[in-house]
Parts: structure tokens; sequence; C-alpha cells
């Protein structure tokens, strides 16, 4: 299967089994087209009468050629076998666990109104994790990853800083297991910057491998929703503690992460607002909500959205080329080096070697399913009992969703977000359009970007 | 005259023969927390087929 489109002035052709791009002039991305619905003959005439004006048929044969070359290279054409495989990582990992979200504080500091946490409730009462309830947690990955090593931990809430002193005990536990364990933390702290200072900063620098600082681009935008329980805005507050945090962190990871709704499709500006302020490691997602949501997005906002992703990825090339780099999360993609076809094909690892904790100890297939009780998995102590749905997680896979099996991005998304899927079908197995469509509008950009690096060497 | 530019890309196909060690981060666990992508995540392994 191949997927062909224009973008950015150029003709891409992407081979989705073997993962192949190619960079094409006009008369292959025609041919490549017929290739497969005649013969030479046949195919190589068509595309001779629509280009005799520019190419000789000497030339037209030369770029037949060409592709059955790419063709018996495994280069173009290659046929995906690998639907076998699909449940195979899994199984081989199975029962280990390698990364936990900790929900160390099921309350807010801010009182957002498009949060899918319910301003960090997850639609039940406000609670702190303790500190022995974390420790279990980390008992609890610790023993079931395996002979995996590195083993991710984030602190998530709500606010996590809200419980700091917390975060900093299980961090100096896990420091104090892991070497016996054989075992590498690996720490991210997610937070809205309201109660960052400099013991903040230095813990971060110096034990978070990743900190995702929410931020929603310009201060309107952001001082729509993410106010205070006064009702008043916190961009002036937590700017220039995110200032400081970043530059401080020395090139350490860290993401600027923003969210945009159905009032804000056009995020461009806010990504730009996040350049402006110095910021070069941005993720932008789009709103979780129900629909109806005022602010959740509609059909009419995609073509605005899918042009804002136009235009960024133009600028992310522009700015490299002027030697002004950024990151954009979702357009990072190594075409050289990614991931193998069974991460690919396997889908998240929600519920399976990825949970979510409660403050009270209860694990849930991911972050998003907290609250919904028929999730519940198990808790911390004694670990996964309700098997009925984590085997719906572990049969997860990209294969496993018809709409899938056919999609040219289907090696990119691995089958899609299982929450996404089951607030919008009401099953994990189901498919968000939506969110379909802005992911591969995502992809193609990403793959664009990294095209015209090509042309940059 | 060249009409196709290939750019240089891990062959999937052969990554079915090395990989599936699992060290990869989860999908999730990271910036966004809302979709799934693992396009953009890193390979860990250090056995990686040659390309």
């Amino acid at each position: 299967m191949i997927h062909q489109y224009k973008l950015g002035g150029m003709n891409i052709v992407l081979d989705v089994a073997s993962g192949s791009v190619h960079a094409v002039d006009d008369a292959a991305y025609d041919m490549i087209s017929l290739y497969e619905g005649g013969s030479k003959e046949e195919v190589t005439e068509k595309i001779y009468e629509k280009y005799k004006d520019v190419a000789t048929k000497e030339e037209v044969h030369e770029c037949y050629d060409e592709i059955t070359e790419l063709k018996n290279e495994g280069k173009l054409f290659a046929p995906d076998t690998f639907a076998p495989m699909a449940g195979e990582l899994k199984a081989r990992t199975s029962g280990v666990i390698k990364a936990l979200c900790l929900h160390v504080a099921h309350t807010c500091n801010l009182n957002c109104e498009y949060c899918f946490a319910s301003q960090g409730k997850f639609h039940g009462e406000r609670a702190l994790m303790s500190f022995e309830t974390g420790r279990a947690a980390l008992d609890f990955l610790v023993k079931n990853s395996g002979t995996r090593r590195n083993l991710e931990v984030d602190f998530f809430g709500g606010e996590p800083l809200m419980n700091f002193d917390v975060v900093k005990r299980l961090v100096a536990y896990a420091r104090s297991v892991e070497k016996e364990a054989g075992k590498n933390f690996r720490f991210t702290l997610t937070t809205n910057g309201m109660l960052i200072d400099d013991d903040v900063i230095d813990f971060a620098n110096r034990e978070c491998s990743n900190v995702v600082l929410s931020l929603d681009g310009r201060r309107e935008v952001h001082d729509r929703f993410r106010v205070d329980y006064a009702g008043r805005g916190s961009y002036d507050r937590i700017v220039p503690k995110f200032k400081r945090l970043v530059e401080a962190r020395g090139g350490r990871n860290y993401y600027m992460r923003g969210t945009f709704t159905h009032l804000n499709p056009d995020f461009l500006k806010d990504i730009e607002t996040m350049l402006d302020l110095g910021f070069t490691e941005l993720s932008m997602e789009p709103v979780v909500c129900a629909e109806g949501d005022p602010y959740a997005l509609t059909k009419e906002d995609m073509p605005i959205i899918f042009e804002q992703y136009e235009k960024l990825a133009s600028l992310l090339i522009k700015r490299r080329r002027e030697g002004k780099p950024f990151t954009f999360y979702h357009y990072m993609i190594d075409l050289k080096g990614g991931p193998c076809v069974y991460k690919r094909i396997s889908g998240c690892g929600s519920g399976t070697e990825y949970m979510a904790v409660t403050p009270w100890g209860d694990l849930y297939p991911c972050h998003q399913f907290v609250g919904e009780e028929k999730f519940r998995l198990g808790d911390v102590w004694h670990g996964v009992t309700n098997h009925e749905i984590q085997n719906e997680f572990a049969s997860c896979n990209v294969y496993a969703r018809e709409e899938c099996r056919d999609c040219w991005a289907r090696l990119y998304c691995s089958g899609g977000c299982a929450a996404n899927a089951y607030h919008a079908t009401g099953s994990v197995r189901g498919v968000y359009k939506y969110g379909c469509e802005l992911f591969k509008k995502r992809m193609e950009c990403a793959i664009m970007a990294e095209v015209a690096r090509e042309e940059e060497v | 005259m060249k009409h196709i530019k290939t750019i240089e890309t891990r062959n999937l196909c052969e990554s079915a023969k090395n990989g599936g060690c699992g060290e990869c981060q989860t999908s999730c666990q990271s910036a966004c927390k809302t979709s799934c992508g693992i396009a953009n995540q890193k390979c860990e392994n250090g056995k990686k087929e040659s390309k």
C-alpha cells in the first residue's frame, strides 16, 4: 500500500509497509498511482500523453523502470505481512509493566473548565496520595517490570506540586532502591506552574528527565480557561516561572504543552507566542471533552486546523533554515531510527505496560480512564485483579480495528488512543474519526518537514 | 535523469528481525497525554539491525 500527497511544493510517496519515503517528480507521482492498474505499455503511454511536452518516451520508460526497481527492492508496494505479529510483543512482554502515571494530587489550584480531569478531581473526591501509597506503587512497578531496565514515572494530577513533599520523598525512595533492583527511573513532572519556586526548579532539573509545562499560548487564550478559583487568569504568574525553570534546565528535556479548542483553532498564533517567549520545545493538543461542549472542536474547525498544521510545518522548516529551530512534539519523527514494527503495531500499551495510579492506590488502564469505575484494574497492593478489562486492552492493536487495517497511517499511530476511542464510540476498540483526521494531517506535515530537511543537506 | 529521490528510512520489514525488545518509552508517557502516536518515539534497542 502506498500513500501519495502533495505538500510544501513537494510530491511525496510513502510506502506504508516498508516505511520508505520518496520525493518524486510530477510524472513519477502520476505513474506510481497508475502503476498497479495496467501493463507497462498502458501506463507509460498514459504518462507520455500527459507529459509529452516536457518528457521524451525514453524518459517516461526510464521513470517506469525506476519504480519497478524500487518495487523489487521492497521500497514500493511492499506487502504488509505484519498482522500475525500484532499480538506478539504484548505476549512476549506479558505482565511486564514499565510505566506508571502517579496521580499524586486529585486536586488543583486552577479551575480550568476544559480540564479532562474535571479540575483535577477526575469526577471523584479531592485527595492527595500518601507517601505509603506512592511507595507501594513504586514497589509494584519494580516487582512487575521483569527485565526492563528503564522505568518511567510521571507525577500527574490535578496539580502534582500540591503534593510536592510526597513527590520528593518518592523520588528519594526510588533512587534508594533502583541500583540494587537493576533499574533506572525516569521521572516526568506535569505542572501548571503555579507553585514553581527555586526548590521545584532544583528538583526538576536534578531528578526529572522531562518536565511538561502547561501554557496555552496567547495571554487571552491562556487566561480564558486557565484561571484560579477566583476567576483570575494565571498567565502573568506562570510565564516568568516557566522562563526561569527552562533557563535553568540547561538543555534537558521539557515541553510547553498547550491545549487548543473550538475557541482558538488558529493555534499557530499561540505557538508563535511560545516562540516569542523563548520556548522551543512545544506541544499543542486538541481539547479532549464531550461532544456538544461549547469549546469542543467541530467539523467546521477541521479545515482551519489542517491549514494551521501546514503553516506550522512551513514555520518549522523556515526557522530551521534560519538557524532558529524549534521542536513540535507531533512533528518529531525519526525516519532513520524510529520504532520497530512490533512497537508500531502493538497499540499504545495502556492497561498492559502502562497504568495510572489514583491517590488511593487504585490502578486504571491510563490517566484518561481514571474515574471510570468499570475500568478499575486492581490496586498497587494486590496487583491487577480485573483480568477481563486488562485482556480487552491487551487485545487492542492496530489490526484489531477494522478501520485501521487499510489506513496508511496505521504504523505511525499504532491504532490510536483507547481513551479517545472509548469516549467517542463507547468501545476501546472503536475509532475516534476526528482524532484520526488530525493525526493523519500531522503525519503528512511531519514527513514533509523531514523530506525538506534532505534538501538542506 | 532520476525521477525519484528515496529518503533514507528504517526498513520496517527488516526491523521485525531484531525488534520487539520493549525498552522504548510507552506511547503516552511524555508530552501529549491526550493522543496516541508512536512515530515520534525513539528506538532504544541496542541490537538494532544495520541499515
